[in-house]
């Protein structure tokens, strides 16, 4: 070791070369940066490291929590009773959206055959505080919940607006949360007006998502709101995301290019939630696993094709992806506009003939990513509304009807 | 550098400047915010090579990483290859005026930052917004006041 006692000066006067001990130093970090990337085998010692490290970052936070007290503390009591009141319209607000809330939860349940309605799809939630704000280079901000508190990696976090991100690394008492606007992170969405589905990459601010994989002739426009699709295995279906801000279409480009500002915000007083969901409701996160079970069997193409078409009490409606976003193929001719989550969003759409044409099952597998989105979503028997297509196409639907098995 | 090895003021200032380094700041100054645990490290392996050294600059940049980074040893690397190369030439960069020093600290954020990119590249984590440069400017701006107060007891002896 390099620094010590003054005593263990001359030892190191007389120790290895300055470059040998670099060289080992080197060699460390390459292990380490190994190990830590390939297969996270150094989680353990992250898990070690944070927990230690949580009283510094404590401590770095303390004089912005201290004023936060401070104020909470001083407020008057006319600035509490405003409040107070104003919470009380809220709830009133709440409990009046609740009790339609209960009839349309039960007339779902009836819609989709089930007995009962279904249970709320989020099943506990913990609210959480900001530790550390996120850099504006990295966002990631720690949160005062670990794993004492049952936090896991990969847990959803929202707060009132919409999705804020998910936790990538736990420790024991705190927990790293990277928000859905870091360049590394990439949600699973759906357009809630057309149901067309697509992936919101952060662009890298505070205040913008991209979404880089839509054909320049998608049926997307500014103020459409993105919600995600419960596609990806950590967010579940129908949570409010963000609003594209602008649509910039360039002839000479296949995609166009989509910004989109997220509903969340993030900021010292925020409140946050981790949320858990339930396994078996059909908005929760498609776990990873099971769609790669069912993609390992057979050809995973054919599979949603099998089931028969006219069933009454299938477990879900909810969403039909016909043709999901062809990511990366700007030259696809068709416009897919499944989605009948509302189906008053997706009924007016003017063409009934080729659904009728297409097969039942409605979906046409052109591509694996395709296929993923029919296995891993619900199945997708109910007759897609397409819209004819973009002028570029002479005929709506020239891959519908030959690809049918 | 007259009574021994300051180790313990090294490593005492090397945790104040490690708060200072991650404290939640607004948004611009925490952009324009010079990396303090870097510059308390560079000052040490020019001014006290054999106490600090390397291993400070490994150790430093691990907490680095605990604390910034998404992969554990990327800063420990960046700040060891700088820390190499201060210790080894500590006594050229020592005996140069202020204004050069600050030029020479400008040169090694800057070798850091890149040595940082090219790992973050490299390990699927790229940062490519202009903003994470900026550190440097100010941390060579910074260095004149930051190596004044770290050398403080030194320069009265």
């Amino acid at each position: 070791m390099a620094f010590g006692t003054p005593g263990s000066r001359s030892q190191a006067r007389g120790g290895p070369s300055p470059g040998f001990r670099f060289t080992l130093y080197a060699v460390l970090s390459f292990v380490v940066m190994f190990l830590d990337q390939r297969h996270g085998w150094l989680e353990q010692v992250r898990y070690g490291l944070q927990a230690l490290t949580y009283p510094v970052q404590l401590a770095v936070s303390s004089p912005a929590s201290a004023w936060k007290w401070l104020h909470e503390v001083s407020e008057t009591r006319d600035a509490l009773r405003a409040e107070n009141a104003r919470l009380r319209d809220q709830d009133r607000l709440l409990a009046l959206r609740a009790m339609r809330y209960e009839a349309l939860a039960r007339e779902n349940g009836e819609l989709r055959g089930l007995r009962d309605a279904l249970p709320p799809v989020a099943e506990r939630w913990l609210a959480a505080e900001l530790v550390i704000q996120p850099t504006p280079l990295r966002q990631r901000f720690l949160i005062n919940r670990g794993s004492t508190n049952g936090v896991f990696k990969g847990q959803a976090v929202l707060d009132d607006k919409g999705i804020i991100g998910q936790t990538t690394h736990v420790g024991p008492f705190s927990a790293e949360v990277i928000l859905i606007t870091d360049p590394e992170h990439a949600i699973p969405v759906q357009i809630e007006r057309t149901g067309l589905r697509t992936i919101a990459v952060g662009a890298g601010d505070t205040t913008s998502l991209a979404l880089p994989y839509l054909p320049g002739n998608a049926d997307v426009k500014a103020g459409d709101m993105l919600m995600t699709s419960g596609l990806g295995g950590v967010f579940p279906a129908g949570y409010p995301v963000a609003r594209v801000t602008e649509v910039h279409r360039d002839a000479v480009q296949p995609l166009a290019q989509v910004r989109a500002l997220p509903f969340a915000t993030v900021d010292t007083d925020s409140e946050l939630m981790l949320v858990w969901f339930r396994d078996d409701h059909p908005a929760s996160p498609t776990p990873a696993s099971t769609a790669t079970g069912d993609l390992r069997t057979g050809n995973p193409k054919l599979q949603p094709q099998a089931a028969p078409p006219p069933r009454p009490k299938a477990p879900a409606t909810e969403t039909s992806p016909a043709a999901p976003p062809p990511a990366g193929t700007g030259a696809r001719n068709s416009e897919p506009s499944s989605g009948t989550v509302n189906p008053a969003a997706a009924a007016p759409s003017k063409s009934r003939a080729p659904a009728a044409v297409k097969s039942p099952d409605g979906s046409t597998p052109a591509k694996p990513a395709n296929s993923k989105d029919s296995v891993s979503g619900d199945n997708p028997r109910a007759a897609t509304p397409r819209e004819p297509a973009p002028p570029a196409t002479p005929e709506p639907s020239p891959d519908a009807t030959p690809r049918n098995p | 550098m007259s009574s021994g090895e300051p180790t313990g003021r090294m490593l005492v200032s090397a945790f104040i400047a490690l708060l200072l380094t991650v404290v939640p700041l607004p948004y611009w100054l925490d952009i324009a915010r010079p990396s303090f645990l870097i510059l308390a490290v560079l000052h040490w392996s020019i001014f006290a090579p054999r106490a600090g050294g390397i291993g400070l600059g490994w150790f430093s940049g691990l907490l680095l990483d605990v604390f910034q980074g998404p992969v554990l040893g990327a800063h420990a690397l960046a700040l060891a290859a700088v820390t190499y190369v201060f210790c080894r030439e500590h006594q050229k960069i020592r005996s140069k005026p202020g204004f050069q020093q600050s030029l020479i600290v400008l040169a090694g954020l800057a070798a850091y930052e890149v040595l940082l990119f090219f790992i973050d590249g490299y390990s699927g984590h790229p940062i490519t917004s202009p903003l994470r440069w900026v550190h440097i400017l100010s941390g060579a701006i910074f260095w004149a006041p930051a190596t004044a107060v770290l050398g403080y007891r030194e320069r009265r002896s």
